[in-house]
């Protein structure tokens, strides 16, 4: 019989309605599959295989009236509240919280019957670009086990590259879930701002910040999507946009699609084997029809200054909370209320997240808001202007999602500003609250994987899902292409 | 605009974290390369721009002040190290 776990899940879902195959079958593949890997990848951090394996049984009971996607399991990234779970955002700070409710997003999988596998590492808060800030472990790159996956849904991302998971929920606020996705070839899709709701998402940087899919192709993600999209009373920055169906937008033709290549995005610092790659995914899309035109979008370094002060800013706000009285780690000696918190956030926080803490924290601070914060909120103004200049003449702009391949694990894990420019092509995304896709174009010399970027004008994901789904079907990337788990 | 060692300690100070004599050195050196690169945002071109707050269009959201009894009273204070009768358990406020 064929692996079950190398299934996407819309082969998964033909299989339980054929009924060739149980939701128990599938849970338990996966199950197995998990226990054989872990070792060496390292994306979990809480298994709950076990609890997935009843709620299978309890779907294949019902039969396929429980709902089409009844019975798939997911994988979810440890700071998405799951109730009765350890949602720890891989950080000391939360080792031992046990979520007391569900974030929407899980009540959304809920209502399908799609149950957790478990919960994915990640960089401590998702400050990262490679989830080696994760206090509780390494997470390797599933086709090269000695470099990263990516950051800060490192765990996602690798789980689906494994074959460990069918799909993933990640979160991305700054490229969080597309780098990983480029990292580990697999597809991950950054929504527009407000499309998902981020109730039960621990904060980071909360007018950046947005949930969504990682997947092994197209399809699944925009199946995905489906599920997690939709306004939420809980969530206020949540949109109350018509629903739509993205598999609707799964059309191989894009005659007449108007893509713009913005060039500053191929300038100094991105890798020629990766700028490469995604000129010839270019040529493609011309082949295939599309209207291909080289533009101006002058945004990224700008993007990347603002981001650091924007995020650390809304951070150092948000972890705030976080204080050693209500839930989270409290430290053992202290003689008063100051000294339990500030001895609690020092024991508990690791050191990215403190050095953003710090930054963010100076840079709202009198004398300095105006020089930093304030500029940088107009910045932000600038941003969004530029790419509405090029949504108005192009559906889509295709860019690299990062400078280069996935690195070596520990190469730049003391210099923070090396790390902090793998983010150059995906934070500007962010900052514009426009969605974005990480989608496989090919591998370099090493045999590492390259992401292109897909990104649309807000709440256009299905011109992404047109663009992308057009471009898989004539490459098809996972054909020839499968993480390797090289030593 | 290099950070002292005194804004340093004064910031971490409002930060609620302590950061220990031989931190100080590595900290002042990686927040310095961050702050610099953020010089950047000097040249941009935001003259006569407005400032963006939130991510999308402002707009405020309201819902009625409803009080709503939430339904896992035991998972919360499970999560707290030290609790009593149902409330969180701190040290002393004032002495």
């Amino acid at each position: 019989m064929e692996d079950i776990t190398k299934l996407t899940v819309h082969e998964l879902v033909e299989k339980l309605d054929a009924k060739e195959l149980t939701s128990e079958e599938i849970v338990s593949a996966y199950a197995k599959r998990i226990e054989d890997k872990e070792k060496d990848v390292g994306a979990f951090v809480t298994v709950t295989t076990d609890k997935a394996l009843e709620k299978a049984k309890e779907v294949d009971k019902e039969g396929r009236e429980a709902g089409s996607l009844a019975g798939i399991p997911i994988g979810i990234k440890d700071n998405l509240n799951t109730l009765g779970d350890k949602t720890t955002c891989s950080s000391k700070m939360l080792e031992n919280y046990v979520s007391p409710y569900n974030a929407t997003v899980v009540e959304k999988l809920n209502d399908e019957k799609i149950m957790s596998l478990g919960k994915l590492n990640m960089d401590e808060f998702a400050m990262g670009s490679s989830t080696e800030n994760s206090a509780i472990k390494i997470t390797h790159n599933p086709w090269d086990l000695n470099r990263v996956p990516g950051g800060s849904s490192g765990g996602s991302a690798a789980a689906v590259a494994a074959d460990m998971v069918p799909w993933a929920l990640g979160s991305d606020t700054g490229g969080s879930i597309r780098e990983p996705s480029s990292f580990c070839g697999v597809v991950g899709l950054k929504p527009t701002y407000g499309l998902v709701s981020r109730y039960g998402l621990v904060a980071f940087a909360s007018s950046l910040d947005q949930i969504g899919p990682i997947t092994k192709d197209v399809r699944d993600n925009a199946m995905l999507l489906n599920v997690i999209a939709g306004h939420d009373d809980k969530d206020s920055t949540s949109y109350d946009v018509e629903k739509k169906d993205y598999t609707e937008a799964l059309k191989t033709d894009v005659k007449g699609l108007k893509i713009g290549v913005p060039k500053q995005f191929f300038g100094e610092g991105i890798n020629e084997e990766v700028k490469a790659k995604i000129k010839e995914a270019i040529e493609v899309y011309k082949e295939m029809g599309a209207e291909v035109e080289e533009c101006d979008l002058d945004v990224a370094k700008y993007s990347l200054a603002t981001y650091y002060i924007i995020a650390c800013a809304e951070a150092s706000s948000n972890l705030g909370r976080f204080d050693g009285i209500r839930y989270g780690y409290r430290a053992k000696n202290f003689k008063n209320l100051k000294e339990l918190y500030v001895n609690s956030r020092t024991e508990a926080f690791g050191p990215e997240v403190k050095r953003r803490i710090i930054l963010g924290t100076y840079v709202l601070s009198s004398g300095y808001y105006d020089a930093y914060y304030k500029k940088a909120q107009k910045v932000r103004t600038y941003v969004k202007e530029q790419f509405d200049k090029c949504f108005a003449k192009y559906d889509v702009l295709i860019t690299p999602v990062a400078p280069d391949t996935a690195f070596k694990i520990g190469e730049k894990v003391d210099d923070p500003m090396s790390m902090y420019l793998a983010d150059i092509c995906t934070v500007s995304i962010n900052i514009a609250s426009i969605p974005g896709m990480s989608l496989p174009c090919g591998v370099d010399s090493k045999g590492m994987p390259i992401g292109m970027q897909i990104l649309a004008d807000r709440f256009n994901e299905e011109k992404i899902y047109n663009a992308a789904y057009a471009y898989e079907q004539k490459t098809k990337f996972r054909d020839s292409h499968a993480a390797e788990f090289k030593n | 605009m290099a950070l002292s060692k005194e804004e340093l300690l004064h910031i971490a100070k409002l930060s609620d974290l302590k950061i220990a004599d031989d931190e100080i050195d590595d900290y002042l050196k990686k927040v310095d390369d961050i702050l610099e690169y953020t010089e950047i945002i000097n040249n941009a071109p935001i003259e006569g721009l407005g400032e963006t707050i939130g991510a999308n269009d402002n707009y405020n959201v309201f819902r009625k002040d409803e009080p709503v009894q939430f339904d896992n009273i035991p998972g919360i204070m499970e999560n707290c190290e030290e609790t009593e009768r149902n409330m969180y358990k701190i040290p002393k406020v004032i002495e």
